[in-house]
C-alpha cells in the first residue's frame, strides 16, 4: 500500500504524572485510540484514530486527557485550507465520496443569531410566567377556515389533529441511525411530555409500541418497516420527501448497523445496507403526492393527521404551496443545517437553504394564497435553543422538531462520526457493548430535563413581550427585529432592522 | 397640520365609556360626554370620539358614510368613487362648532348613500360585503381621504382633542342615539392624527378600545389572509376586522367570536364538560390567530346593542352598571356614577367574561 498522506486531526495530550493507567480510556473508545504499552509499560495513543467525542476526556478519573485539534499548519492559504487538502488527500486514498455525520459546521451566517427579539416597556405590562397561566399547548393539524355547527347548533369534528403542550416535537431518527436505547429515551421523554417524536424512516421498533400515542411513522422512498399495522400504530404518519442534510438524495444505512433488531424492524435481510433511494418510486409529481396522501389516510381510515417533510431548498415557497394543496395537513421544512446519521459531505455542505430564510418565505406565500391557517408549518435544521424555537415561531412556523439538541443532552459530543457506528456515547451506534452505555433512564430524564429548561425560557420570553399564548406570537413579526442584515434578507425575513 | 397616517404602530392607553338604552329610547349626547369627561386624565388631549346609534331614523335604510378629507382634492377623488359606486342621496358638510381647544379640523363630511344596483349585482357581492370593501378600498388607496364611518343609522364623531372637547366641537347634544359609546386617548407617540382617534368601524362595528394588543401583529396577518388590510397601524382597527370577520362574514354567535377573542384559559377547559370543551377547543384550534393577547378592555358597539370584554387576565378595568332600561360600561365607577348615581347593579366583569347588553326582543349582537 502507498503511503498515507493522512494526517491526525486531533492530538491526545495525556499528562502521564496524572496517569494511574487505570484503562478506562481504551475500554471507552470504540476507535482504538488509546492503548497500553506492554513494554514501555504505560498508556500510549494512536492519535489518528481519535475523533474528539471526548469519552475519554469526561471519564477518565484523574482528568488526564487534553484533545487538542493537531496543530499541523499548513502555509497559510484561505483558498486551499488544511480541510480542503485532508479532503483530497483522502479521497485520493480511497476514491470514495466523502462521508459525514451530523449537521452543516461551516461558519455561513446563522440567522438566528441576526434576529433580536422584543419585549414590553410601560405602555403594555410584561406577565410574569410564575404568577400568570403562559400558554405554550400546540395544535397540529389541517384547520378549516371556520366553525361549523351541524343543526342542533353542535360544534362539528375538526380534522384529526396533533396536541402539543410545547411546541416541540423530536425530529425524525430511525431505529438503525441511532440505538434503541436513544429511541426509548426520546420516544419516552415525549410521552411524559406530552411531545411527539418521530420513528425516522425505520420503522417502529416493538419496544416503542407503548408510546405510539406520541409517535410520528414515517414513510420514506425505502419504505422501510411500513404496512398496515405500522402506520396505525402512530398518531401522525409524515411522508419524507427529503432532509435538510442532504436534499435530493436517499438515506443510506451501512451493513454494520443492520443487526438482528433492526434487520426485523426494518423488515430487510441481517448486514445489508438499507439503501432508500433519491425520489419515492411513486411520487414523480404533485398530483403523485396527492396521491400518496390520499392513500395513507385512507389506510387509516382518515384518523391521523398526515404530515409532508421537505428540505428546504431553492424555491421551497413555491414546494410547500403545492404541499398545502395537495392535502397535507402538516408541512415540515428541514433547513441545511439540519443533521443526519450519514451524508455526503459536499452534499451535507453545499446544497439546500437555510431555515430561517425558507421559513419566513413559506409563511409568507401560504398567507399570500390564504392556505397559512388550513396547515401547520413544522420547522428544523437547527434549533439549537429556546430562543431560535421563538424566533421561529415569531416567523410563522407551528412547532419545532429538535433532533441535534435532543442527542446531545443524551451525551453526544457532536463528533460527527455517526456513520462510523462507533458512537462512544451508545447513541448513533448498534454495537451493543456502546448501545448499553446509554441508560434509557437517564436519557429520559436529561431529555425531559432539556424540554422543561427550554419550555421555561419561551415562557419568560413570550411574558416579557406581553404574550401570555404561543397563539399570539405565531407569524408576529413585529417582535422581530434584524442586526447586521442587508435589505434584501430583511425583506425576505419580512422583519425590520433594529432601531425602525 | 392633521397630522399624518403613521407608519408605525402606535401604543395608547385609554378611557371608554358606552350608554345603552335597552328599549331604544333616544337620549342626547351630553351624558356620554360628562361619562367620558370625568375621565379627563386618562387621556391627553390627543384623541377622542363617540359612536352613536338611531342618529339618523330619516335615513335609517342607507349607508351613512363619515369622512375626513385633507383638502378638496382628496374629496374630489372619493366623490368620483362614490359617485361611481353608490347612488348618492346626501351629501353634506357634518355640522360642527368653534372649539377653542379643537385646532385645524380636517373637511368633515357626510353621505347618505345607497350601492349603485347594477354595480352591486355585477360584483356578486353582499350588500355589506360590497360596501366593506369600497371602505377598505378608499382607506387603502386614497391619501388624504379616510373613512370615519359606514353603517346604518349610525355615525362616529371623533378627531384630535380631549372627548368632551370633541364633542362640543361636533355638537353632539343635538344628536339622540339609543346607544353611545366614547373614548378618550392617551397615545404615546403619535402626532395626532383625526382618523387614528377612536371608534373605529367597519359597516355596523364600532370599537372603542382601552390598551394595547401585544397580538397585533398575528392578528394583522391573519386578517390579511381575508382580505383585510390593516392600514391605520392600530390594534382597534385589528380588532374591528376580527369580529366582522367572525360574525359576518363567518356568521359565528358572538359567545363564539369571544371565545376566540378571549379564549379560556386551557387550565378552564380541563374542568369543561366534555361538550363545552369540544366547541372551545375547536375555536381555539381554528380562530387561534384571532386570540387578543395583552391588557384590553373594549366596547363593541353595534346596532343591537354592545359587547364589552377585558383580556382574559384583566389588566385593564372595566366595571358596567344596570339601571331599569340603561346599561353602563366604563373604564372607571365614577364615569358611571357621573351620570347613574344609583345604579341597580354595578359590577366589575372578570377577565375574558363578556358583557352582552341588548335592545330588548334582540337575540345577539
Ligand atoms: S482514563 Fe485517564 S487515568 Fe485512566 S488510563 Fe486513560 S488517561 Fe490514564
Ligand atoms: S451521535 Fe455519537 S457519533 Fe454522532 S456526533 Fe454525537 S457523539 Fe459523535
Amino acid at each position: 500500500m502507498s503511503l498515507n498522506y493522512n494526517n491526525p486531526e486531533f492530538v491526545i495530550e495525556r499528562d502521564q504524572d496524572k496517569c494511574i493507567e487505570c484503562r478506562v480510556c481504551a475500554r471507552q473508545c470504540a476507535n482504538e485510540a488509546h492503548f497500553y504499552d506492554e513494554d514501555l509499560e504505560r498508556m500510549r495513543e494512536e492519535d489518528i484514530n481519535c475523533v474528539n467525542c471526548h469519552r475519554c476526556v469526561t471519564l477518565c478519573p484523574t482528568n488526564a486527557l487534553v484533545i487538542k485539534e493537531y496543530p499541523l499548519e499548513y502555509k497559510k492559504n484561505s483558498n486551499w485550507t488544511g480541510g480542503m487538502i485532508s479532503n483530497i488527500q483522502k479521497q485520493a486514498n480511497t476514491g470514495g465520496i466523502l462521508l459525514t455525520g451530523m449537521g452543516n459546521p461551516t461558519d455561513k451566517k446563522i440567522y438566528w443569531d441576526h434576529i433580536l427579539l422584543n419585549a414590553s416597556q410601560v405602555t403594555n405590562p410584561s406577565i410574569d410566567p410564575l404568577r400568570e397561566p403562559m400558554e405554550l399547548k400546540t395544535i397540529l393539524g389541517r384547520k378549516p377556515d371556520k366553525v361549523e355547527f351541524d343543526e342542533e347548533g353542535k360544534v362539528k369534528d375538526l380534522p384529526p389533529q396533533l396536541e402539543l403542550e410545547t411546541p416541540i416535537m423530536f425530529g425524525a431518527m430511525s431505529f438503525g441511525s441511532i440505538s434503541i436505547n436513544a429511541c426509548k429515551s426520546l420516544a419516552q421523554a415525549a410521552n411524559e411530555m406530552g411531545m411527539m417524536y418521530n420513528t425516522g424512516e425505520g420503522g417502529l421498533h416493538e419496544d416503542l409500541y407503548p408510546y405510539k400515542d406520541r409517535t410520528i411513522v414515517q414513510v420514506a422512498s425505502g419504505r422501510f418497516g411500513v404496512h398496515q399495522e405500522y402506520l396505525n400504530a402512530g398518531a401522525a404518519i409524515e411522508i419524507k420527501i427529503g432532509q435538510g442534510a442532504k436534499p435530493g438524495i436517499g438515506g443510506h444505512l451501512p451493513g454494520e448497523k443492520v443487526g438482528e433488531e433492526v434487520s426485523k424492524t426494518r423488515m430487510i435481510p441481517k448486514g445489508t445496507d438499507a439503501i432508500s433511494p433519491a425520489p419515492h418510486h411513486d411520487i414523480y409529481s404533485i398530483e403523485d403526492l396527492r396521491q400518496l396522501i390520499y392513500a395513507l389516510k385512507e389506510a387509516t381510515n382518515y384518523e391521523k393527521p398526515v404530515s409532508v417533510k421537505i428540505a428546504a431548498v431553492h424555491n421551497v415557497a413555491a414546494i410547500a404551496s403545492g404541499i398545502a394543496s395537495a392535502g397535507a395537513d402538516i408541512i415540515a421544512i428541514d433547513g441545511y443545517r439540519g443533521g443526519t446519521g450519514a451524508a455526503p459531505t459536499m452534499i451535507r455542505d453545499n446544497v439546500g437553504i437555510p431555515i430561517e430564510l425558507a421559513l419566513a418565505a413559506v409563511d409568507s406565500r401560504l398567507r399570500e394564497q390564504s392556505l397559512r391557517n388550513k396547515v401547520s408549518l413544522v420547522v428544523s435544521g437547527s434549533i439549537r435553543n429556546s430562543a431560535d424555537i421563538v424566533k421561529a415561531v415569531a416567523l410563522g412556523a407551528d412547532a419545532v422538531y429538535v433532533a441535534s439538541a435532543a442527542l446531545i443532552a443524551l451525551g453526544c459530543h457532536m463528533c460527527q462520526k455517526c456513520y462510523t457506528g462507533k458512537c462512544n456515547w451508545g447513541i448513533a451506534t448498534q454495537n451493543p457493548e456502546l448501545v448499553k452505555r446509554l441508560n434509557p433512564e437517564i436519557g429520559v430524564e436529561r431529555v425531559k430535563n432539556l424540554i422543561e429548561g427550554w419550555s421555561h425560557e419561551i415562557k419568560e420570553i413570550l411574558g416579557g413581550m406581553g404574550i401570555n399564548a404561543l397563539e399570539s406570537l405565531r407569524g408576529n413579526r413585529l417582535m422581530l427585529r434584524g442586526i447586521d442584515l442587508t435589505e434584501k434578507e430583511l425583506e425576505i425575513l419580512g422583519i425590520k432592522h433594529a432601531g425602525e | 397640520m392633521r397630522g399624518s397616517r403613521p407608519t408605525e404602530k402606535i401604543m395608547s392607553g385609554c378611557a371608554i365609556s358606552g350608554i345603552l338604552n335597552r328599549r331604544g329610547k333616544c337620549f342626547s349626547g351630553k351624558e356620554i360626554m360628562d361619562s367620558i369627561a370625568l375621565m379627563h386624565d386618562r387621556s391627553n388631549g390627543l384623541g377622542g370620539g363617540f359612536a352613536a346609534y338611531g342618529i339618523y331614523p330619516d335615513h335609517k335604510d342607507e349607508y351613512a358614510i363619515h369622512m375626513f378629507y385633507d383638502d378638496l382634492e382628496a374629496k374630489e377623488k372619493v366623490d368620483y368613487f362614490l359617485n361611481r359606486h353608490f347612488v348618492i342621496l346626501v351629501s353634506e358638510k357634518i355640522p360642527t362648532r368653534e372649539v377653542e381647544a379643537i385646532n385645524n379640523p380636517p373637511i368633515i363630511w357626510r353621505y347618505f348613500v345607497r350601492p349603485d344596483e347594477r354595480k352591486l349585482s355585477e360584483s356578486g357581492l353582499e350588500e355589506d360585503e360590497y360596501v366593506a370593501q369600497s371602505v377598505m378600498n378608499i382607506n387603502a388607496n386614497y391619501r388624504g381621504a379616510f373613512v370615519v364611518s359606514s353603517g346604518k343609522n349610525m355615525g362616529v364623531f371623533k378627531g384630535v382633542g380631549y372627548p368632551e372637547d370633541i364633542g362640543e366641537f361636533y355638537k353632539l347634544e343635538e344628536y339622540e342615539a339609543y346607544l353611545w359609546t366614547a373614548h378618550g386617548r392617551f397615545p404615546t407617540n403619535t402626532p395626532g392624527w383625526w382618523g387614528g382617534a377612536h371608534p373605529f368601524t367597519l359597516l355596523d362595528w364600532s370599537i372603542v378600545h382601552n390598551g394595547e394588543i401585544s397580538s397585533y401583529g398575528a392578528n394583522k396577518r391573519y386578517l390579511e389572509m381575508f382580505d383585510y388590510k390593516c392600514t391605520m397601524q392600530t390594534d382597534t382597527e385589528a380588532i374591528t376586522y376580527l369580529f366582522d370577520l367572525m360574525l359576518r362574514k363567518h356568521n359565528l354567535p358572538l359567545e363564539v367570536a369571544v371565545k376566540a377573542v378571549a379564549a379560556p384559559l386551557w387550565s378552564e377547559v380541563e374542568r369543561m364538560d366534555d361538550e363545552e370543551a369540544k366547541l372551545v377547543k375547536s375555536i381555539r384550534a381554528v380562530y387561534g390567530s384571532a386570540l387578543l393577547n395583552g391588557p384590553f378592555s373594549i366596547i363593541l358597539g353595534h346596532k343591537d346593542g354592545f359587547l364589552a370584554l377585558n383580556d382574559r387576565i384583566k389588566l385593564r378595568p372595566l366595571v358596567v352598571a344596570e339601571d331599569e332600561e340603561r346599561t353602563y360600561v366604563a373604564s372607571e365607577e365614577a364615569a358611571i356614577r357621573e351620570i347613574c348615581s344609583k345604579p341597580e347593579k354595578l359590577w366589575s366583569p372578570r377577565g375574558g367574561e363578556p358583557v352582552i347588553g341588548l335592545l330588548e326582543g334582540r337575540s345577539g349582537v
